[in-house]
């Protein structure tokens, strides 16, 4: 009986049938069929190496230099980090971030659940408000930022005209520093509603009717089925949305390079906006590289904080 | 019997009204949410400079200013950007057709030694976002002389590890009994993906596509941090640069830019909403 090889297609092979090709394969033959997976997978494993990996490696090298991107490389040891740890603007840009953050995957998530129950049911009606919430979305970020960038001008914006009808005073959405992240925040979670409002849609549907039933046989409230058995059940999927929430949230750079430039008094830079001011504007290429083995720990550690909970205490069907 | 009838509708009515228009209510709020912010970029993109900037703002336009439009032409080279666009988001297309139907053919169908491992290691690479890693990537490119290239915008997603993880599982619901009776026929590998596999695959290589002419499409980030000149930069930083005139920002020219930029999505959203939005749900289903 043949036995699985190297490189033979993964087959639970029947004793019956009989190949006569694969009695006579020559030694070159073998030799390619042995290597052809990987010759396969290999294109795909050049780029990531070459674009994804490396360029990691490449980052926590150029961290230990003093470089202008066109000079003299200069090794340093870790000036950069102590530099970077002694300087209050990192600790207010990694705070911003933080806080951005927070905010986002708090509010992004309560009131996409929110959502999610109120248009759980499968009616025409429901079906349209999900597409038309889904849209910002799919939209690119630069038209987003800057309609709601219109939006929020303090003089001419309609959102302060629309709050004066309830005597609202004119609000400097993007020149006042204790609002400016508030409002990057809110662009963020207008345009990812629709799209966590529908997975948790599809979470929702996909737990078992006999849950429900069985809920209302003992005449549990509604509110109750949805505490004890809908949230429990949809448990994986919301936890999988915070942490990709979570890292979006980390690699914001789009609405602060267009709308605040992380003004106003820094109030709005964030990990990846300071990088690309010390890489591209500052050429400081050391200093820029700690920056990003800084943000790199920080999204390593939500990563690896997500799957130590997800281990534990996250309700899975099978 | 006719009492008890005629009691129950009466009760129960007014609440179910109050219900039923409070939804209504609620609805139209929800969608008004969502649909203002793109009315106000088209109504903007119509109006005089003079019309943007009056308080109380006005929702309608009596005579639009479509040339707002052509004048978005002059001030940006859009012909050139959208060509570099589609140039962009093409050639990613076909690398990742040649990088990413082998790799998922392989980690489908082969057994081999580490093929667990450098799957893993696959999908890992999900977890590194460009934004952690552009500074490198640019460095290396200009050591290579490709910065202000195509090859600098597409050979960075020239693969995608969730692509391979999608096509992947596709490919493994293919019976085996199938491809056994290809094998036969001598059909050799190339053919079995080409004539069976990919048929079969068909709606998710097209949801696949969809996905990676979105995210290209509408990418800000990449073009914006590869390119130091207006030669390759693709429709987003273009339309983005119109933000910086010397007399502050003409909002009606913008938002005509801005609209410039959002109907080819739309449009293909508008044709393909269930696809589309079925097709952003399998990346948060996993």
């Amino acid at each position: 009986m043949q036995q699985t090889k190297l490189g033979m297609p993964v087959v639970s092979e029947a004793p019956s049938v009989v190949r006569p090709a694969m009695k006579q394969k020559s030694g070159l033959r073998r030799f390619f069929i042995a290597v052809r997976p990987y010759l396969m997978i290999a294109p795909a494993m050049v780029v990531f190496a070459l674009f994804l990996i490396y360029p990691i490696f490449y980052m926590v090298y150029l961290s230990f230099f003093d470089w202008n991107m066109i000079g003299e490389m200069k090794f340093i040891g870790v000036q950069n980090y102590t530099n970077m740890f002694s300087d209050s603007d990192f600790w207010q840009v990694l705070g911003n971030s933080i806080y951005y953050m927070v905010m986002v995957v708090i509010l992004e998530m309560a009131l996409s659940l929110l959502l999610a129950a109120y248009l759980n049911k499968n009616t025409r009606v429901n079906q349209i408000l999900q597409t038309i919430a889904f849209t910002p979305y799919i939209t690119s970020m630069v038209s987003v930022a800057f309609i709601w960038m219109w939006m929020m001008d303090s003089d001419y914006g309609l959102l302060n005209y629309f709050l004066s009808f309830f005597g609202v005073d004119p609000i400097g959405w993007l020149s006042d520093p204790k609002v400016a992240m508030n409002a990057l925040v809110l662009v963020s979670v207008w345009k990812g509603l629709g799209y966590n409002t529908i997975i948790i849609i599809s979470a929702m549907q996909a737990v078992p009717g006999y849950l429900y039933e069985a809920a209302a046989l003992d005449k549990t409230p509604k509110w109750k089925s949805f505490y004890k058995i809908t949230l429990p059940m949809i448990s994986p999927s919301i936890f999988f949305l915070a942490l990709m929430n979570i890292i979006s949230a980390l690699k914001v750079f789009e609405t602060v390079n267009i709308m605040t430039k992380g003004g106003p008094m820094n109030s709005t830079n964030t990990l990846v906006y300071n990088i690309y001011q010390y890489g591209f504007q500052y050429f400081k290429i050391g200093y820029a590289s700690a920056l990003g083995v800084a943000l790199m720990v920080v999204i390593g550690i939500f990563t690896l904080i997500y799957f130590k909970v997800l281990s534990k205490r996250v309700y899975y069907s099978n | 019997m006719t009492s008890a009838l005629k009691k129950s509708p009466a009760s129960v009515k007014p609440v179910k009204v109050i219900r039923t228009v409070l939804r209504w209510v609620l609805n139209i709020i929800i969608a008004l949410i969502f649909f203002i912010p793109f009315y106000w970029m088209f109504i903007t993109s119509v109006k005089t400079l003079g019309q943007t900037l009056m308080m109380p703002p006005t929702f309608l336009v009596s005579e639009p200013q479509w040339q707002n439009y052509p004048e978005v032409f002059t001030k940006v080279d859009i012909w050139g950007e959208l060509k570099n666009s589609l140039i962009v988001t093409a050639g990613t297309l076909v690398c990742q057709c040649i990088t990413v139907i082998p790799a998922a053919y392989a980690f489908a169908r082969y057994d081999f030694k580490g093929s667990k491992v450098l799957f893993g290691i696959t999908l890992a690479t999900m977890m590194i976002p460009a934004q952690l890693i552009f500074l490198p990537v640019y460095l290396m490119f200009s050591k290579w002389g490709m910065i202000n290239t195509y090859w600098s915008l597409i050979l960075p997603s020239a693969s995608s590890a969730f692509a391979i993880f999608m096509l992947r599982q596709t490919f493994k619901q293919v019976s085996e009994e199938l491809l056994e009776a290809a094998r036969l026929d001598k059909a050799g590998e190339f053919k079995i993906i080409w004539k069976i596999m990919l048929p079969l695959a068909r709606p998710t290589v097209v949801t696949l596509a969809m996905l990676t002419f979105i995210s290209v499409w509408n990418d800000y980030f990449w073009p914006l941090v590869m390119t130091t000149k207006e030669t390759v930069r693709t429709l987003p930083v273009g339309i983005a640069s119109l933000q910086m005139t010397e007399s502050g920002i003409n909002y009606n020219i913008m938002m005509a830019g801005n609209v410039i930029l959002v109907i080819p999505v739309l449009v293909v959203f508008f044709f393909a909403q269930k696809q589309i939005i079925k097709a952003f749900t399998y990346t948060g289903v996993k």
